[in-house]
């Protein structure tokens, strides 16, 4: 309950005490660099569960903050991916330059969806993301004349970063660019969710229809961060096509947006760190059972989601924060 | 003669009328109870692998399984409902994706570990499998009897729903959960009531697609999709929105299919779209 005698001493020290670098961030982003040293041989996969941390990190602003479910957030990962690709595959193969065009093409598709997703919510809400998802899944594979279809995009050709640093085959340069960035958009959304904004969006999180009457235009609101979401998972999408020089079909596909919303949920929605851990744990986890069975793989999943929602309801960062609470009140 | 495009209405409507039995369950639970349960179409795989199983096993014709298809996927429904989804009538959307979601998923691997991955054979009666000729027009006797099944059930469910105590204390509970419950029904009974039903049209529904659009474990999700994009578009808690919002989906699915291939399932999304666009509660739903 700290949270309103903190608001009872004033708006501005609030956010200011929520801005505070606390130790165990500290500790969080130095760790991050320990794979360099300690498991050279596990880089590429940093670099995966980087990208996907940050596209987690994407989904938990709407939906963690925003309250909006969306089934199909991987429309922004894929187109992001695609333009990437195309970009670096037919006229330009800077990287840099490349996220950019990629990032600036999911936004532009966030931006034009988003004046549809601030007219719905619930079921509704949650089909039009589905919807909008399998939409574009298809007209990419229609599109195979440009796509390659379900065999992916091949022969995409990435230049050296920044003129220096060649992709090498233990993803040292995959790794290091994809942390940079996670780590760059990662305080950009510190920032914003702990502005008056972000605070805004838990207001249309708990009570959509309150908050105009308060003076906070909902809509525009939540046009605002599923533009801005849409871009952070532009991000992801452009870099997984850059460090692995391909695109397949099911960046945008459905499972992709499913997994990324278990591993959000299982990291903690709502928190920012909830998607970072979730993606370590989920993609660990993957890697060490990579001999199981795809449909087998699922049934720990679908397990783990049931047992979360019953027992976990705040996923790991909220149960442990409820036992360091706990313990502190001893 | 008749020109081809009867016979592609004829198949939208029969592979509507099984989208319908599909997802009418989920339209009247969802009104009732605003819950989300993408595990739905689970229960319809499980109506499907009891009809494989019994036949291929033990030897039940086709038609003696479909009663036994029904009753068990809504006993299993029954079960889940009580032990899990009880706890998270009142928790938010997003609890209630996840927890049907992580149902579905394990109901997947389940089946792929007893059953297998590959797609699962039936033989239907030899009646069955032929077709007849009217007007120049091959109408396949197993789309007869679904489109006769669908309008069997259209009948029973409507009147159910509207003329029997029943029928008139879910109608009551669908519009106003609170004053239903104010006025002595047990909204929760009636609830787990139709939830099984549901369940068990799904069952029944999951059975009978196996002649036409077969049955692997993917069922769950595959067919989830349709089913969803059904009840948005019929609009929640709405029998009759079901039944349109299925065949109008049927008839775009099999028309696009017959007439521009290239597409593949864009035509149904896009109508989908558009329908939600133009009126966000569905064709005849009112929130």
């Amino acid at each position: 309950m700290s949270a309103i005698s903190d608001t009872a001493a004033g708006p501005v020290k609030y956010l200011k005490a929520q801005t505070r670098w606390r130790g165990i961030e500290t500790v969080f982003w130095l760790a991050t660099l320990l794979p360099f040293y300690f498991l050279p041989d596990y880089l590429q996969l940093a670099s995966q569960i980087a990208i996907t941390a940050l596209f987690a990190l994407s989904l938990d602003l709407i939906l963690g903050y925003a309250g909006i479910v969306s089934l199909g957030h991987a429309a922004f990962f894929g187109t992001a991916a695609y333009g990437a690709g195309l970009f670096s595959k037919f006229v330009w193969g800077e990287p840099l330059t490349g996220l950019i065009v990629g990032t600036a093409a999911a936004a532009l598709l966030g931006y034009a969806s988003s004046f549809v997703i601030a007219r719905f919510r619930h079921l509704t809400l949650i089909m039009i993301t589905l919807g909008l998802g399998l939409l574009l899944q298809e007209a990419a594979n229609s599109a195979s004349w440009l796509t390659n279809g379900s065999d992916g995009l091949q022969g995409v050709n990435i230049w050296p970063l920044l003129g220096h640093f060649n992709w090498d085959l233990y993803g040292y340069t995959a790794y290091s660019y994809s942390l940079a960035v996670l780590f760059v958009v990662f305080l950009g959304a510190r920032r914003l969710i702990h502005s008056p904004f972000g605070l805004a969006l838990r207001g249309i999180r708990e009570n959509a229809v309150r908050m105009p009457a308060i003076g906070a235009p909902s809509r525009a609101h939540i046009r605002t961060v599923y533009t801005i979401s849409a871009a952070m998972a532009g991000i992801a999408g452009a870099l997984i096509a850059q460090t692995t020089s391909t695109v397949a079909l099911d960046s945008l596909g459905f499972e992709r947006s499913a997994d990324v919303l278990v591993m959000l949920v299982l990291g903690g929605a709502g928190r920012l760190y909830g998607g970072l851990v979730g993606a370590i744990v989920f993609l660990v986890a993957r890697d060490q059972f990579s001999g199981i069975a795809p449909q087998y793989w699922y049934f720990w999943i679908g397990l783990l989601l049931v047992a979360v929602v019953i027992f976990l309801p705040n996923g790991i960062l909220g149960g442990l924060s409820k036992i360091v609470a706990h313990w502190r009140h001893r | 003669m008749l020109p081809p495009v009867f016979g592609v209405l004829f198949d939208g409507i029969a592979y509507g009328m099984l989208l319908f039995l599909l997802s009418v369950g989920l339209s009247v639970t969802l009104g009732l109870m605003n819950f989300v349960n993408l595990a739905h179409c689970a229960f319809a795989m499980v109506g499907g692998y009891v009809t494989v199983l019994l036949m291929n096993d033990f030897g039940w014709p086709f038609f003696a399984t479909l009663p036994m298809a029904f009753f068990i996927a809504a006993a299993v429904s029954v079960v889940f409902e009580r032990v899990l989804y009880r706890r998270l009538y009142q928790a938010s959307d997003l609890d209630q994706v996840l927890l049907t979601i992580g149902i579905a998923f394990i109901s997947v691997a389940v089946a792929a570990w007893f059953f297998g991955t590959q797609q699962q054979p039936i033989q239907v009666p030899a009646y069955m499998r032929g077709a007849f000729n009217v007007l120049g027009l091959d109408i396949a006797a197993y789309r007869l009897f679904l489109v006769g099944v669908g309008a069997v059930i259209t009948l029973l469910l409507v009147g159910t729903i509207e003329f029997t105590r029943f029928g008139a204390q879910v109608r009551a509970a669908v519009d106003n959960q609170r004053m239903a419950s104010g006025l002595g029904i047990n909204v929760e009974r009636t609830f787990a009531v139709t939830f099984a039903l549901g369940s068990g049209l799904a069952g029944l529904g999951g059975a009978l697609a196996i002649e036409i659009v077969g049955l692997d474990p993917n069922f769950a999700f595959t067919y989830l999709i349709y089913v969803l994009i059904v009840v948005s578009v019929g609009g929640l808690g709405s029998i009759v929105g079901s039944l349109a919002a299925a065949i109008l989906i049927g008839i775009s699915d099999i028309a696009g299919k017959y007439y521009v291939p290239q597409l593949g399932a864009f035509l149904i999304y896009l109508v989908m779209l558009a329908i939600l666009m133009w009126r966000p509660a569905g064709l005849f739903g009112r929130r």
